[in-house]
Formats: structure tokens, sequence, C-alpha cells
């Protein structure tokens, strides 16, 4: 199998203002996000980040995606590190979470052409990628109409849309079902698992664990910012589902807390 | 060799500008039609109250007329009709009823023979009753009040001998420049200003709020061409609000200042080609360093409202530095004065206006706002690069 992430020692910290640290009932000025976390990813491959709340997750991929800055550690993607060259890393990834939002004056059209010209996609293959991918999502009927007046799950595949302009060879999805519709929701999974099939990476983060067992060929899981434990989806859980393994790693790493 | 993506942010930035037509309308229509319609409805208002009653007949009832004062009070004017007869408290509650244009003068009896009192002696009382709220009346009094006080004064001053004899030695041209210079630099730097804030805080701050300036970090596009075509994009749309408010300015002026059908030129407003070349530049290069500033301004800024807040004492400060050139005679002489921005501009205009201008002052302002402007792109880019920056809540 061919590696085509490579994340060695990464760790983020963040200073705590008042007001969180009120709400994370703590007296501590910085909080440890992603502490210490190594893994990798293979060219063709869905990889799963589980973990709860709060467990790193986001940060990992914001990390992976050049948006944060790692305190210390690396991380390659096919070859290029996110800290010294973070511009050629955006070239090669598709990143994709709620945060991320397009603006409501544009019409689908005129964000693919935009988005594809920010990433160097010439026009001829632009059309062609643009007219496959809309008729894909059926975005096609509404390529005119403005994103604000586009249906909460249209604007969503739209976004997923966006994200892929220039078919990356890695794609970062932070909890990509979250806030889905059922009917986009499997939308999503089921081209994700197309994706797999021409052999696109796929780095996902989720707390759902029916997403991991159906989707992920490998899986590693994160508790306060720490990778417990991280392999083929069936070596992780050795036996067990998926949800009872993480239940017990969960207990072994807080000491039965919950 | 990486393609340059400014131009990419700079027409998506326009394609948001030009295609939302109340945007469109309110920052670059809007300003100079209202500035033209609030302008020329001032200037016909202040014209209506100069010129209304100068053609209406005024009658001039004269009690106890002097001799030597009939020639003069008949040679007035013609729309004044000079009646010789005395009048009543009946006449005087008709004027103040509006139901006569008139105005009443009453000299006391024997005025020729009257002695000139000495110092500190009661001197004679001429009445003049008029109503100030009639204009015709109005005009009448103060051409007779004016007339009668220098009555027998052993001296005139300033009265001219003929025509083309002139007191003041300015130059009409002067005149005017010198309105022009100490009035049009701060209403233009008011209005470019207004322009950038008309869409930068929306354009920054607005997509950190709306989440889409994430969208924008997660692709290859470096951060200065971003931190560029904002600056730029910002300027442009900023100066185009400027030339509408020019415009409305231009228009409407001349109605403000004496009338309709005024040419410009008779108010000293005849600048050169090199003027107006060293006008657009220093234009020019104060956009650049406001859109630059504010720009700074609405990245720091968690959202629209907050940039709002933040540019607002900065506004002040630019609006304090257009006011000064009200306070000065002429543009500065020293040359650092137009290495400080935002002020350089000012002085450069106010120089224009004045007909002072210079290459060098213009060259060392545009220069010099360009190193800022430089300086500027580089602080955006390195506030596009702070997650601190764009993603603190």
């Amino acid at each position: 199998m061919e590696e085509i992430l490579k994340v060695e020692g990464l760790s983020k910290t963040f200073t705590l203002s008042r007001k969180q640290q009120k709400i994370e009932h703590t007296a501590a000025r910085r909080k440890t996000a992603v502490d210490n976390l190594s893994f990798d990813a293979y060219r063709g491959e869905i990889f799963g980040l589980l973990g709860p709340n709060g467990a790193g997750k986001t940060t990992t991929l914001r990390m992976l995606a050049t948006l944060i800055r790692p305190d210390s550690g690396d991380a390659w993607l096919d070859g290029c590190s996110v800290v010294s060259d973070p511009e050629t890393v955006r070239g090669k990834i598709g990143f994709l979470t709620s945060e991320l939002k397009l603006e409501d004056f544009f019409t689908p059209n005129y964000l693919f052409d935009f988005f594809s010209r920010l990433h160097g996609v010439d026009e001829a293959t632009c059309a062609q990628r643009k007219a496959a991918m809309f008729s894909r999502f059926g975005i096609d009927r509404f390529a005119e109409v403005k994103v604000a007046n586009l249906s909460t799950g249209m604007k969503q595949k739209l976004s997923l849309v966006i994200s892929l302009v220039h078919d990356p060879e890695v794609i970062i999805f932070d909890e990509p079902t979250n806030g889905l519709d059922v009917l986009t929701a499997r939308t999503v999974t089921d081209y994700l698992q197309e994706l797999r099939a021409e052999g696109k990476t796929i780095i996902l983060s989720t707390h759902i664990f029916s997403l991991v067992e159906r989707l992920c060929d490998r899986v590693g899981v994160i508790i306060d910012g720490r990778m417990i434990a991280c392999g083929p989806l069936a070596e992780v859980c050795d036996g067990l589902s998926i949800e009872d393994r993480f239940f017990e790693m969960y207990k072994e790493v807080k000491g039965g807390e919950e | 060799m990486k393609k340059n993506n400014t131009w990419t942010i700079i027409s998506k930035e326009f394609a948001r500008f030009f295609g939302d037509r109340q945007l469109f309308f309110t920052t670059v229509i809007m300003p100079g039609l209202l500035i033209y319609v609030i302008y020329s409805l001032m200037g016909n208002g202040i014209q209506k109250m100069i010129t209304e009653g100068q053609d209406e007949t005024v009658c001039l009832t004269v009690q106890n007329m002097p001799q030597s004062m009939a020639p003069v009070l008949n040679a007035i004017d013609s729309s004044l009709v000079v009646v010789e007869q005395p009048f009543t408290d009946d006449d005087i509650a008709q004027l103040e009823d509006k139901e006569i244009n008139a105005v009443l003068l009453r000299f006391p009896e024997g005025f020729d023979q009257l002695a000139i009192p000495e110092p500190g002696q009661p001197v004679p009382n001429v009445e003049i009753y008029y109503n100030s709220t009639n204009n015709a009346s109005s005009r009448v009094y103060h051409t007779l009040s004016t007339m009668l006080g220098n009555y027998n004064r052993p001296f005139t001053v300033n009265m001219p001998q003929s025509e083309e004899q002139r007191f003041d030695q300015a130059s009409e041209e002067s005149i005017g420049a010198m309105i022009w210079s100490k009035m049009l630099p701060m209403l233009i730097i008011m209005m470019l200003f207004s322009g950038v804030m008309a869409i930068a805080p929306s354009s920054i701050a607005g997509e950190k709020e709306r989440g889409t300036i994430a969208t924008l970090l997660v692709t290859p596009m470096r951060r200065n061409e971003l931190a560029l075509g904002k600056i730029i994009s910002l300027s442009g749309i900023a100066l185009l609000s400027g030339i509408s408010s020019f415009i409305g300015i231009a228009l409407s002026l001349p109605k403000m200042v004496s009338g309709e059908g005024v040419d410009y030129a008779d108010l000293g407003f005849h600048y050169t080609t090199a003027d107006y070349f060293a006008l657009l530049l220093v234009i020019f290069a104060s956009v650049l360093i406001m859109a630059s500033a504010v720009s700074i301004l609405s990245a720091l800024a968690k959202d629209v409202k907050n940039a709002g807040t933040m540019v607002t004492p900065f506004m002040l400060v630019v609006m304090l530095a257009g006011l000064l050139p009200m306070f000065q005679n002429g543009a500065a002489e020293s040359l650092l004065v137009y290495f400080i921005p935002f002020y350089n501009s000012i002085e450069v205009m106010v120089a224009v206006f004045a007909h002072e201008m210079q290459w060098m002052p213009v060259i060392v302002t545009v220069a010099s706002n360009a190193v800022y402007t430089g300086i500027a792109v580089w602080v955006l880019t390195r506030m596009f690069n702070s997650e601190k920056v764009m993603f603190s809540r």
C-alpha cells in the first residue's frame, strides 16, 4: 500500500479566554487540543478519526488542511509538509467542514468557476467536471440560483462539490454527515465510497460508530488529543463492535469516568 | 509558473458589487445623486431667499421729505415708488400684516436745517418702518439704512470713481481658488472614505462573520494575492463612489455658489491638465491607503458591526486632517509633510486647487502612499495567515 499521508508528533495548544475557562471549568490558561499525534493514511482508503466531542479531531484536520499551524510535529501529504509548504498541500486536498461557507450572493455556476480558477483548473476541465458533478448531485437544475435561495441539503451538496473542483487526491471531511438530512447524508456517504473506488484517499472525523463501521478501512481513536489506537478496523475492534471497543478504551483512559 | 490569483479575487469582488443592484445604487449612484439634489435644493433656496422681492415694486412713503434727500431717494431703484405723504399707525399695522409691499420713512421736521449736534448731544432720529419677513421691504430697508448711515459724513471709504477701479487686489481667480482649496480637499477625502466605509467592513469582516473567508483560505491561493486583490477591488469601488460624489458636487456647486448657469471659470475653477493629472494621481494614492487601512481594521474585527466600531475613530482622524486646510493659507512647503499618510494627499489637493501645484510633493505623496500600501498588503497577508486573527471569536 502506498502511503499518502504521514503525521508525526503533531501537537497544538490553545490559550483559553476567561469565558472559555469558565465554560471548561478550569483555571488553566492553556489547553492541549492535540498531543503528539502520529498516524499514516494510504492511497485508496478511508481513514476515520473517531473520538468524542472536544477530543481534538477537528483541530487535527484543520492542521492537515493548513488552516492552523501545529505547535510541534509535522504532516506530509504526498511528500509535502503542511508546515513548510502549505500552498502545495492545499492544492492537493479537498477540505470540507460545516465551518466553511459559500457566499450566499453567488450561484453554484459562478462559485464552481471561481474556485476552479483559484485551484488553477483550466476552463475545459472545469466545464467538464462541473457538468459531471452538478449532474451527479442534482445541482444542474439550480446552477443559476443564488446560494441564498437553495435548500439546506442543496447547499451542503454544493459545498461538497466546491471542495472537490480540483479533483484532489486526498479529501478531508470533518464530520461529513453532521447536520445533513438522511437523503443528503446517504448521497455523501455513497459518494465517499465512489471516491475510494477511484483511488482517492479520504480522511474523515466522526463520533458516529455506524459511519466508521460502514465506511472506514482503518481507524484512529482519539481521546483528549492523544491517539489511543490506530490500525485496520478489525484490528482496533479486536472482535468487539467499534462502539464497545471504543468505550473500553475510553474507560481505560478516563479511569471509569464517562 | 504559478498563476496569480489577484485578478480572480478582484473580479469576484467586482461581480459581488456590481451584481448587487442595491449595493451598487447605495454606494455609487446615491451619493452623487443625493449630493446633487441636496446641494441644488440648498443653492436654489439660498438664491430664492436672496433674489425674492428684487423685482417687486415697493412703495416708499416718506413723511417730512427733506429737500436734499428727494433726488437721492428717487434715484435708488426703478422698482421703488416714492410717495411724499404723512403715514399713520394704521399704515404701520398694514405693514405688519404684510398687506402692503412698503417701507415707511419718517424724517424729523426741518431735517435739512438741523445743525450737526456736538459730541454727546442727542442726534436727530430718522424712523424707518419695514417688515423683515417681506424680502422686498427688507431689501429697501437695508439700502436706506446704509445710505442714511453714510449721510453727511466728512469722507467716504472705497467709493469707486470708475467701473474698472478695484480696491481688493486679489484676482477673482485667486479668491475662487482659495475657496476651493479650503473646501474641496475635505469633501473629496470624506467622499472617498465614505466609499471605502460602505464596502470594506462587509468585504473582510463580513467574510469572517459568514465563514466564507475560511473557504478561500483552504485554496492554494497565496495570502498576499488575497490581500492585494481585496485592497485593489475595494479601492476601485471606493473610487467609483468618490467619482459619483464628485460629479454631484461639480454639478451642484454653481447653484450653491451663485445660481444656475454660472461658468466655473467665473469662480476661479479653471485648472490645467497637469493639475487634473496630479489630482487623479493623488486621489488614487489616497484611496489605496484608505482601503488598506480600513481592510486591516476590518480583518482585525470579529464581525461587520465590530469593524464599523473600529473604523469610526479612524474616520474622525481623517476628517480632522481634512479640516486643517480651513485654518491655513496654501499648501505646506516642507517636503516632510508629504510623507504623512492621508494628510499628504490633502496638502497636495490644497496645492492643486490653490494653483500652487509642484511635482515634487505629488511624487513624494504618491510614492510614500504606494510604500504604505505595500506595507499594508504585507500586514494583511500576515493577518490572513494568522489563525488568531482569522478564526478568533
